[in-house]
């Protein structure tokens, strides 16, 4: 028998298998669908102070093993959360969840932290500095070493919950930004967010994105994912929450292999809505194929080629 | 929502860019026309969602434009390939408001919803008439179909090769009392009905959508009651909810 269980910043899980934010809404479409506590956990739509219909629609496009997105953080704000989205979420989610955070400053996201904070469902604050569909806010505060360290000590100094900033890979030097959130106690960092992306329609001339730019996600980004996660996993030392690209049950192992503790799946959601709920499942048998009886040592337990 | 595995049963050209796909399967989550569905094609990342043309056990039938790739390549589906499909999405039309003489109004493959519509509004004894508009006759397609449930219709065509030439609301001119609107098509049409419509009704949309069952919110639109999904919520709206 293996052991799926990993841990990430002192919270057990049952498996290392966590939805990612914006394709999991708050859990109900996909609690009709599955029994979503065999997850080990889920985060949920990246919440704001205020609510948000988000950017004009179209909103969504296609690309080759991928697409784009500009939903640009559509959410009801933090207190319609509080006070509707996490008592439906209690009737079918026994795990404590993470709540994915935005904001377009950083008191905006120490408020949405601080009123979060006062929640038992909530297990995790994952803070959302890399969304790149929306001005003056979200990716500004992730492509910045300075301001990635101000949101995280503001946030910080409001939480004793674990907190997770959510990294953008629009940068030069992701390892840069990992250390900067690190050094303002940040319990983790979880990345990629989306790629910064576009598409033209021929015939119109015009952005297929009503908003001109979006994020692009998908089995496309995997092997960019990847090679950031195993570039931050080698640069600090708290837990990394690998995403990117995410499909089958091989790619969760080889992001742990990277250096993630735990692994997000987003785009996949959307093609196929059972995809976390066969991961989950398949994970053991995939695991006993590669001889990995317990993630322990498989974590960031990459080997280098050697001279011969 | 149910994620089966449909059969294709048919699949041939109907009119000029229009196609005709008939699948075998599980068409149990399905309970209202006007719903869609959303395939799963090889070698494309997100589905494709296509409005539910009509459907009975075990059968659906799915008429498509060809558009963009992903649907140039569905056109080359044999009879016996198999497809991944989500059945049963979004609200569909309600046919309980209709009235005695609902009016059907579509224009492209925004009519082929209609035709299921049709088909069940005939067969609760109520007495629909259809205005179908086209670019020109070379693109008409299901108008016979209409006609053999003895539903009225009339024809319109922008270039006046068939019919009223015109739009549907020039069709539409052409009825003098009706109870009630359906309707589906390209959003200028759909603004030019609801323009032209004295009575209460239902719209349905069109959106490019990433999951089409209200994970993403990709595809959603301001209305009167709040924000819709056009996948979840929608794809029909009231008329008095719509905010152009």
């Amino acid at each position: 028998m293996v052991n799926t269980g990993v841990t990430l910043c002192g919270i057990p899980l049952d498996n290392p298998i966590i939805p990612a934010s914006g394709t999991f809404g708050y859990g109900q479409e996909f609690a009709k669908l599955y029994d979503i506590n065999l997850l080990g956990t889920f985060s949920f739509k990246g919440t704001t102070l205020h609510p948000r219909y988000g950017n004009p629609t179209p909103r969504i496009a296609e690309s080759a093993s991928g697409m784009l997105n500009s939903v640009g953080l559509q959410n009801p704000g933090v207190d319609k959360v509080i006070s509707e989205e996490l008592p439906a979420l209690a009737k079918v989610f026994h795990k404590p969840v993470m709540a994915n955070v935005s904001g377009f400053s950083v008191e905006e996201y120490a408020e949405v932290c601080r009123r979060f904070d006062a929640c038992d469902q909530i297990g995790w604050l994952e803070v959302n500095i890399s969304c790149p569909n929306v001005h003056d806010g979200g990716m500004a505060f992730g492509t910045d070493p300075h301001a990635a360290a101000a949101v995280t000590r503001a946030v910080r100094a409001v939480t004793k919950k674990p907190i997770l900033l959510k990294l953008s890979p629009n940068v030069t030097d992701i390892t840069e930004i990992a250390r900067a959130c690190e050094a303002e106690g940040a319990d983790g960092v979880s990345l990629i967010n989306t790629l910064m992306g576009m598409r033209f329609d021929l015939r119109s001339r015009r952005p297929i994105l009503r908003n001109g730019t979006g994020g692009l996600s998908g089995p496309a980004v995997f092997p960019v994912a990847l090679r950031m996660v195993w570039q931050v996993a080698n640069a600090v030392s708290i837990p990394v929450v690998g995403m990117g690209g995410v499909s089958s049950a091989d790619d969760v192992l080889e992001m742990m292999l990277a250096g993630a503790s735990a692994v997000e799946i987003g785009a996949s959601n959307l093609v196929n809505p059972y995809i976390c709920r066969d991961i989950v499942a398949a994970l053991p048998a995939a695991m006993e194929r590669y001889g990995i009886s317990s993630f322990e040592s498989w974590i960031g337990g990459t080997k280098a080629w050697q001279e011969t | 929502m149910l994620q089966t595995v449909f059969t294709v049963a048919e699949n041939r050209p109907l009119a000029e860019g229009i196609h005709l796909l008939r699948l075998a399967g599980d068409t149990s989550a399905i309970t209202a026309p006007g719903q869609f569905v959303n395939l799963r094609l090889d070698g494309f990342f997100l589905r494709r969602p296509i409005s539910v043309c009509d459907w009975e056990e075990g059968g659906l039938t799915l008429i498509y434009k060809v558009l963009g790739k992903g649907t140039a390549a569905l056109t080359e589906y044999p009879a016996g390939r198999q497809i991944d499909v989500l059945t049963g999405l979004g609200n569909g039309y309600d046919t309980e408001k209709s009235g005695e003489f609902p009016l059907l109004v579509g224009g492209g493959v925004g009519i082929p919803p209609l035709y299921g519509l049709a088909r069940r509004l005939t067969l609760q004894g109520k007495h629909p008439t259809a205005v179908l508009g086209f670019n020109t006759e070379k693109e008409i397609f299901l108008a016979d179909r209409f006609a053999e449930l003895d539903v009225p219709v009339i024809l319109c065509t922008a270039d006046g090769s068939r019919g009223v030439r015109g739009l549907v609301t020039d069709g539409m001119a052409q009825v003098c009392k009706y109870t009630y609107l359906y309707t589906c098509g390209p959003e200028r049409m759909l603004r030019a009905v609801y323009a032209a419509c004295p009575v209460s009704g239902q719209f349905s949309f069109e959106e490019r959508m990433g999951c089409g069952f209200g994970a993403c919110m990709g595809c959603t639109c301001k209305t009167v009651t709040g924000y819709k999904r056009i996948c979840k919520d929608g794809p029909v709206l009231e008329k008095e909810e719509i905010l152009w």
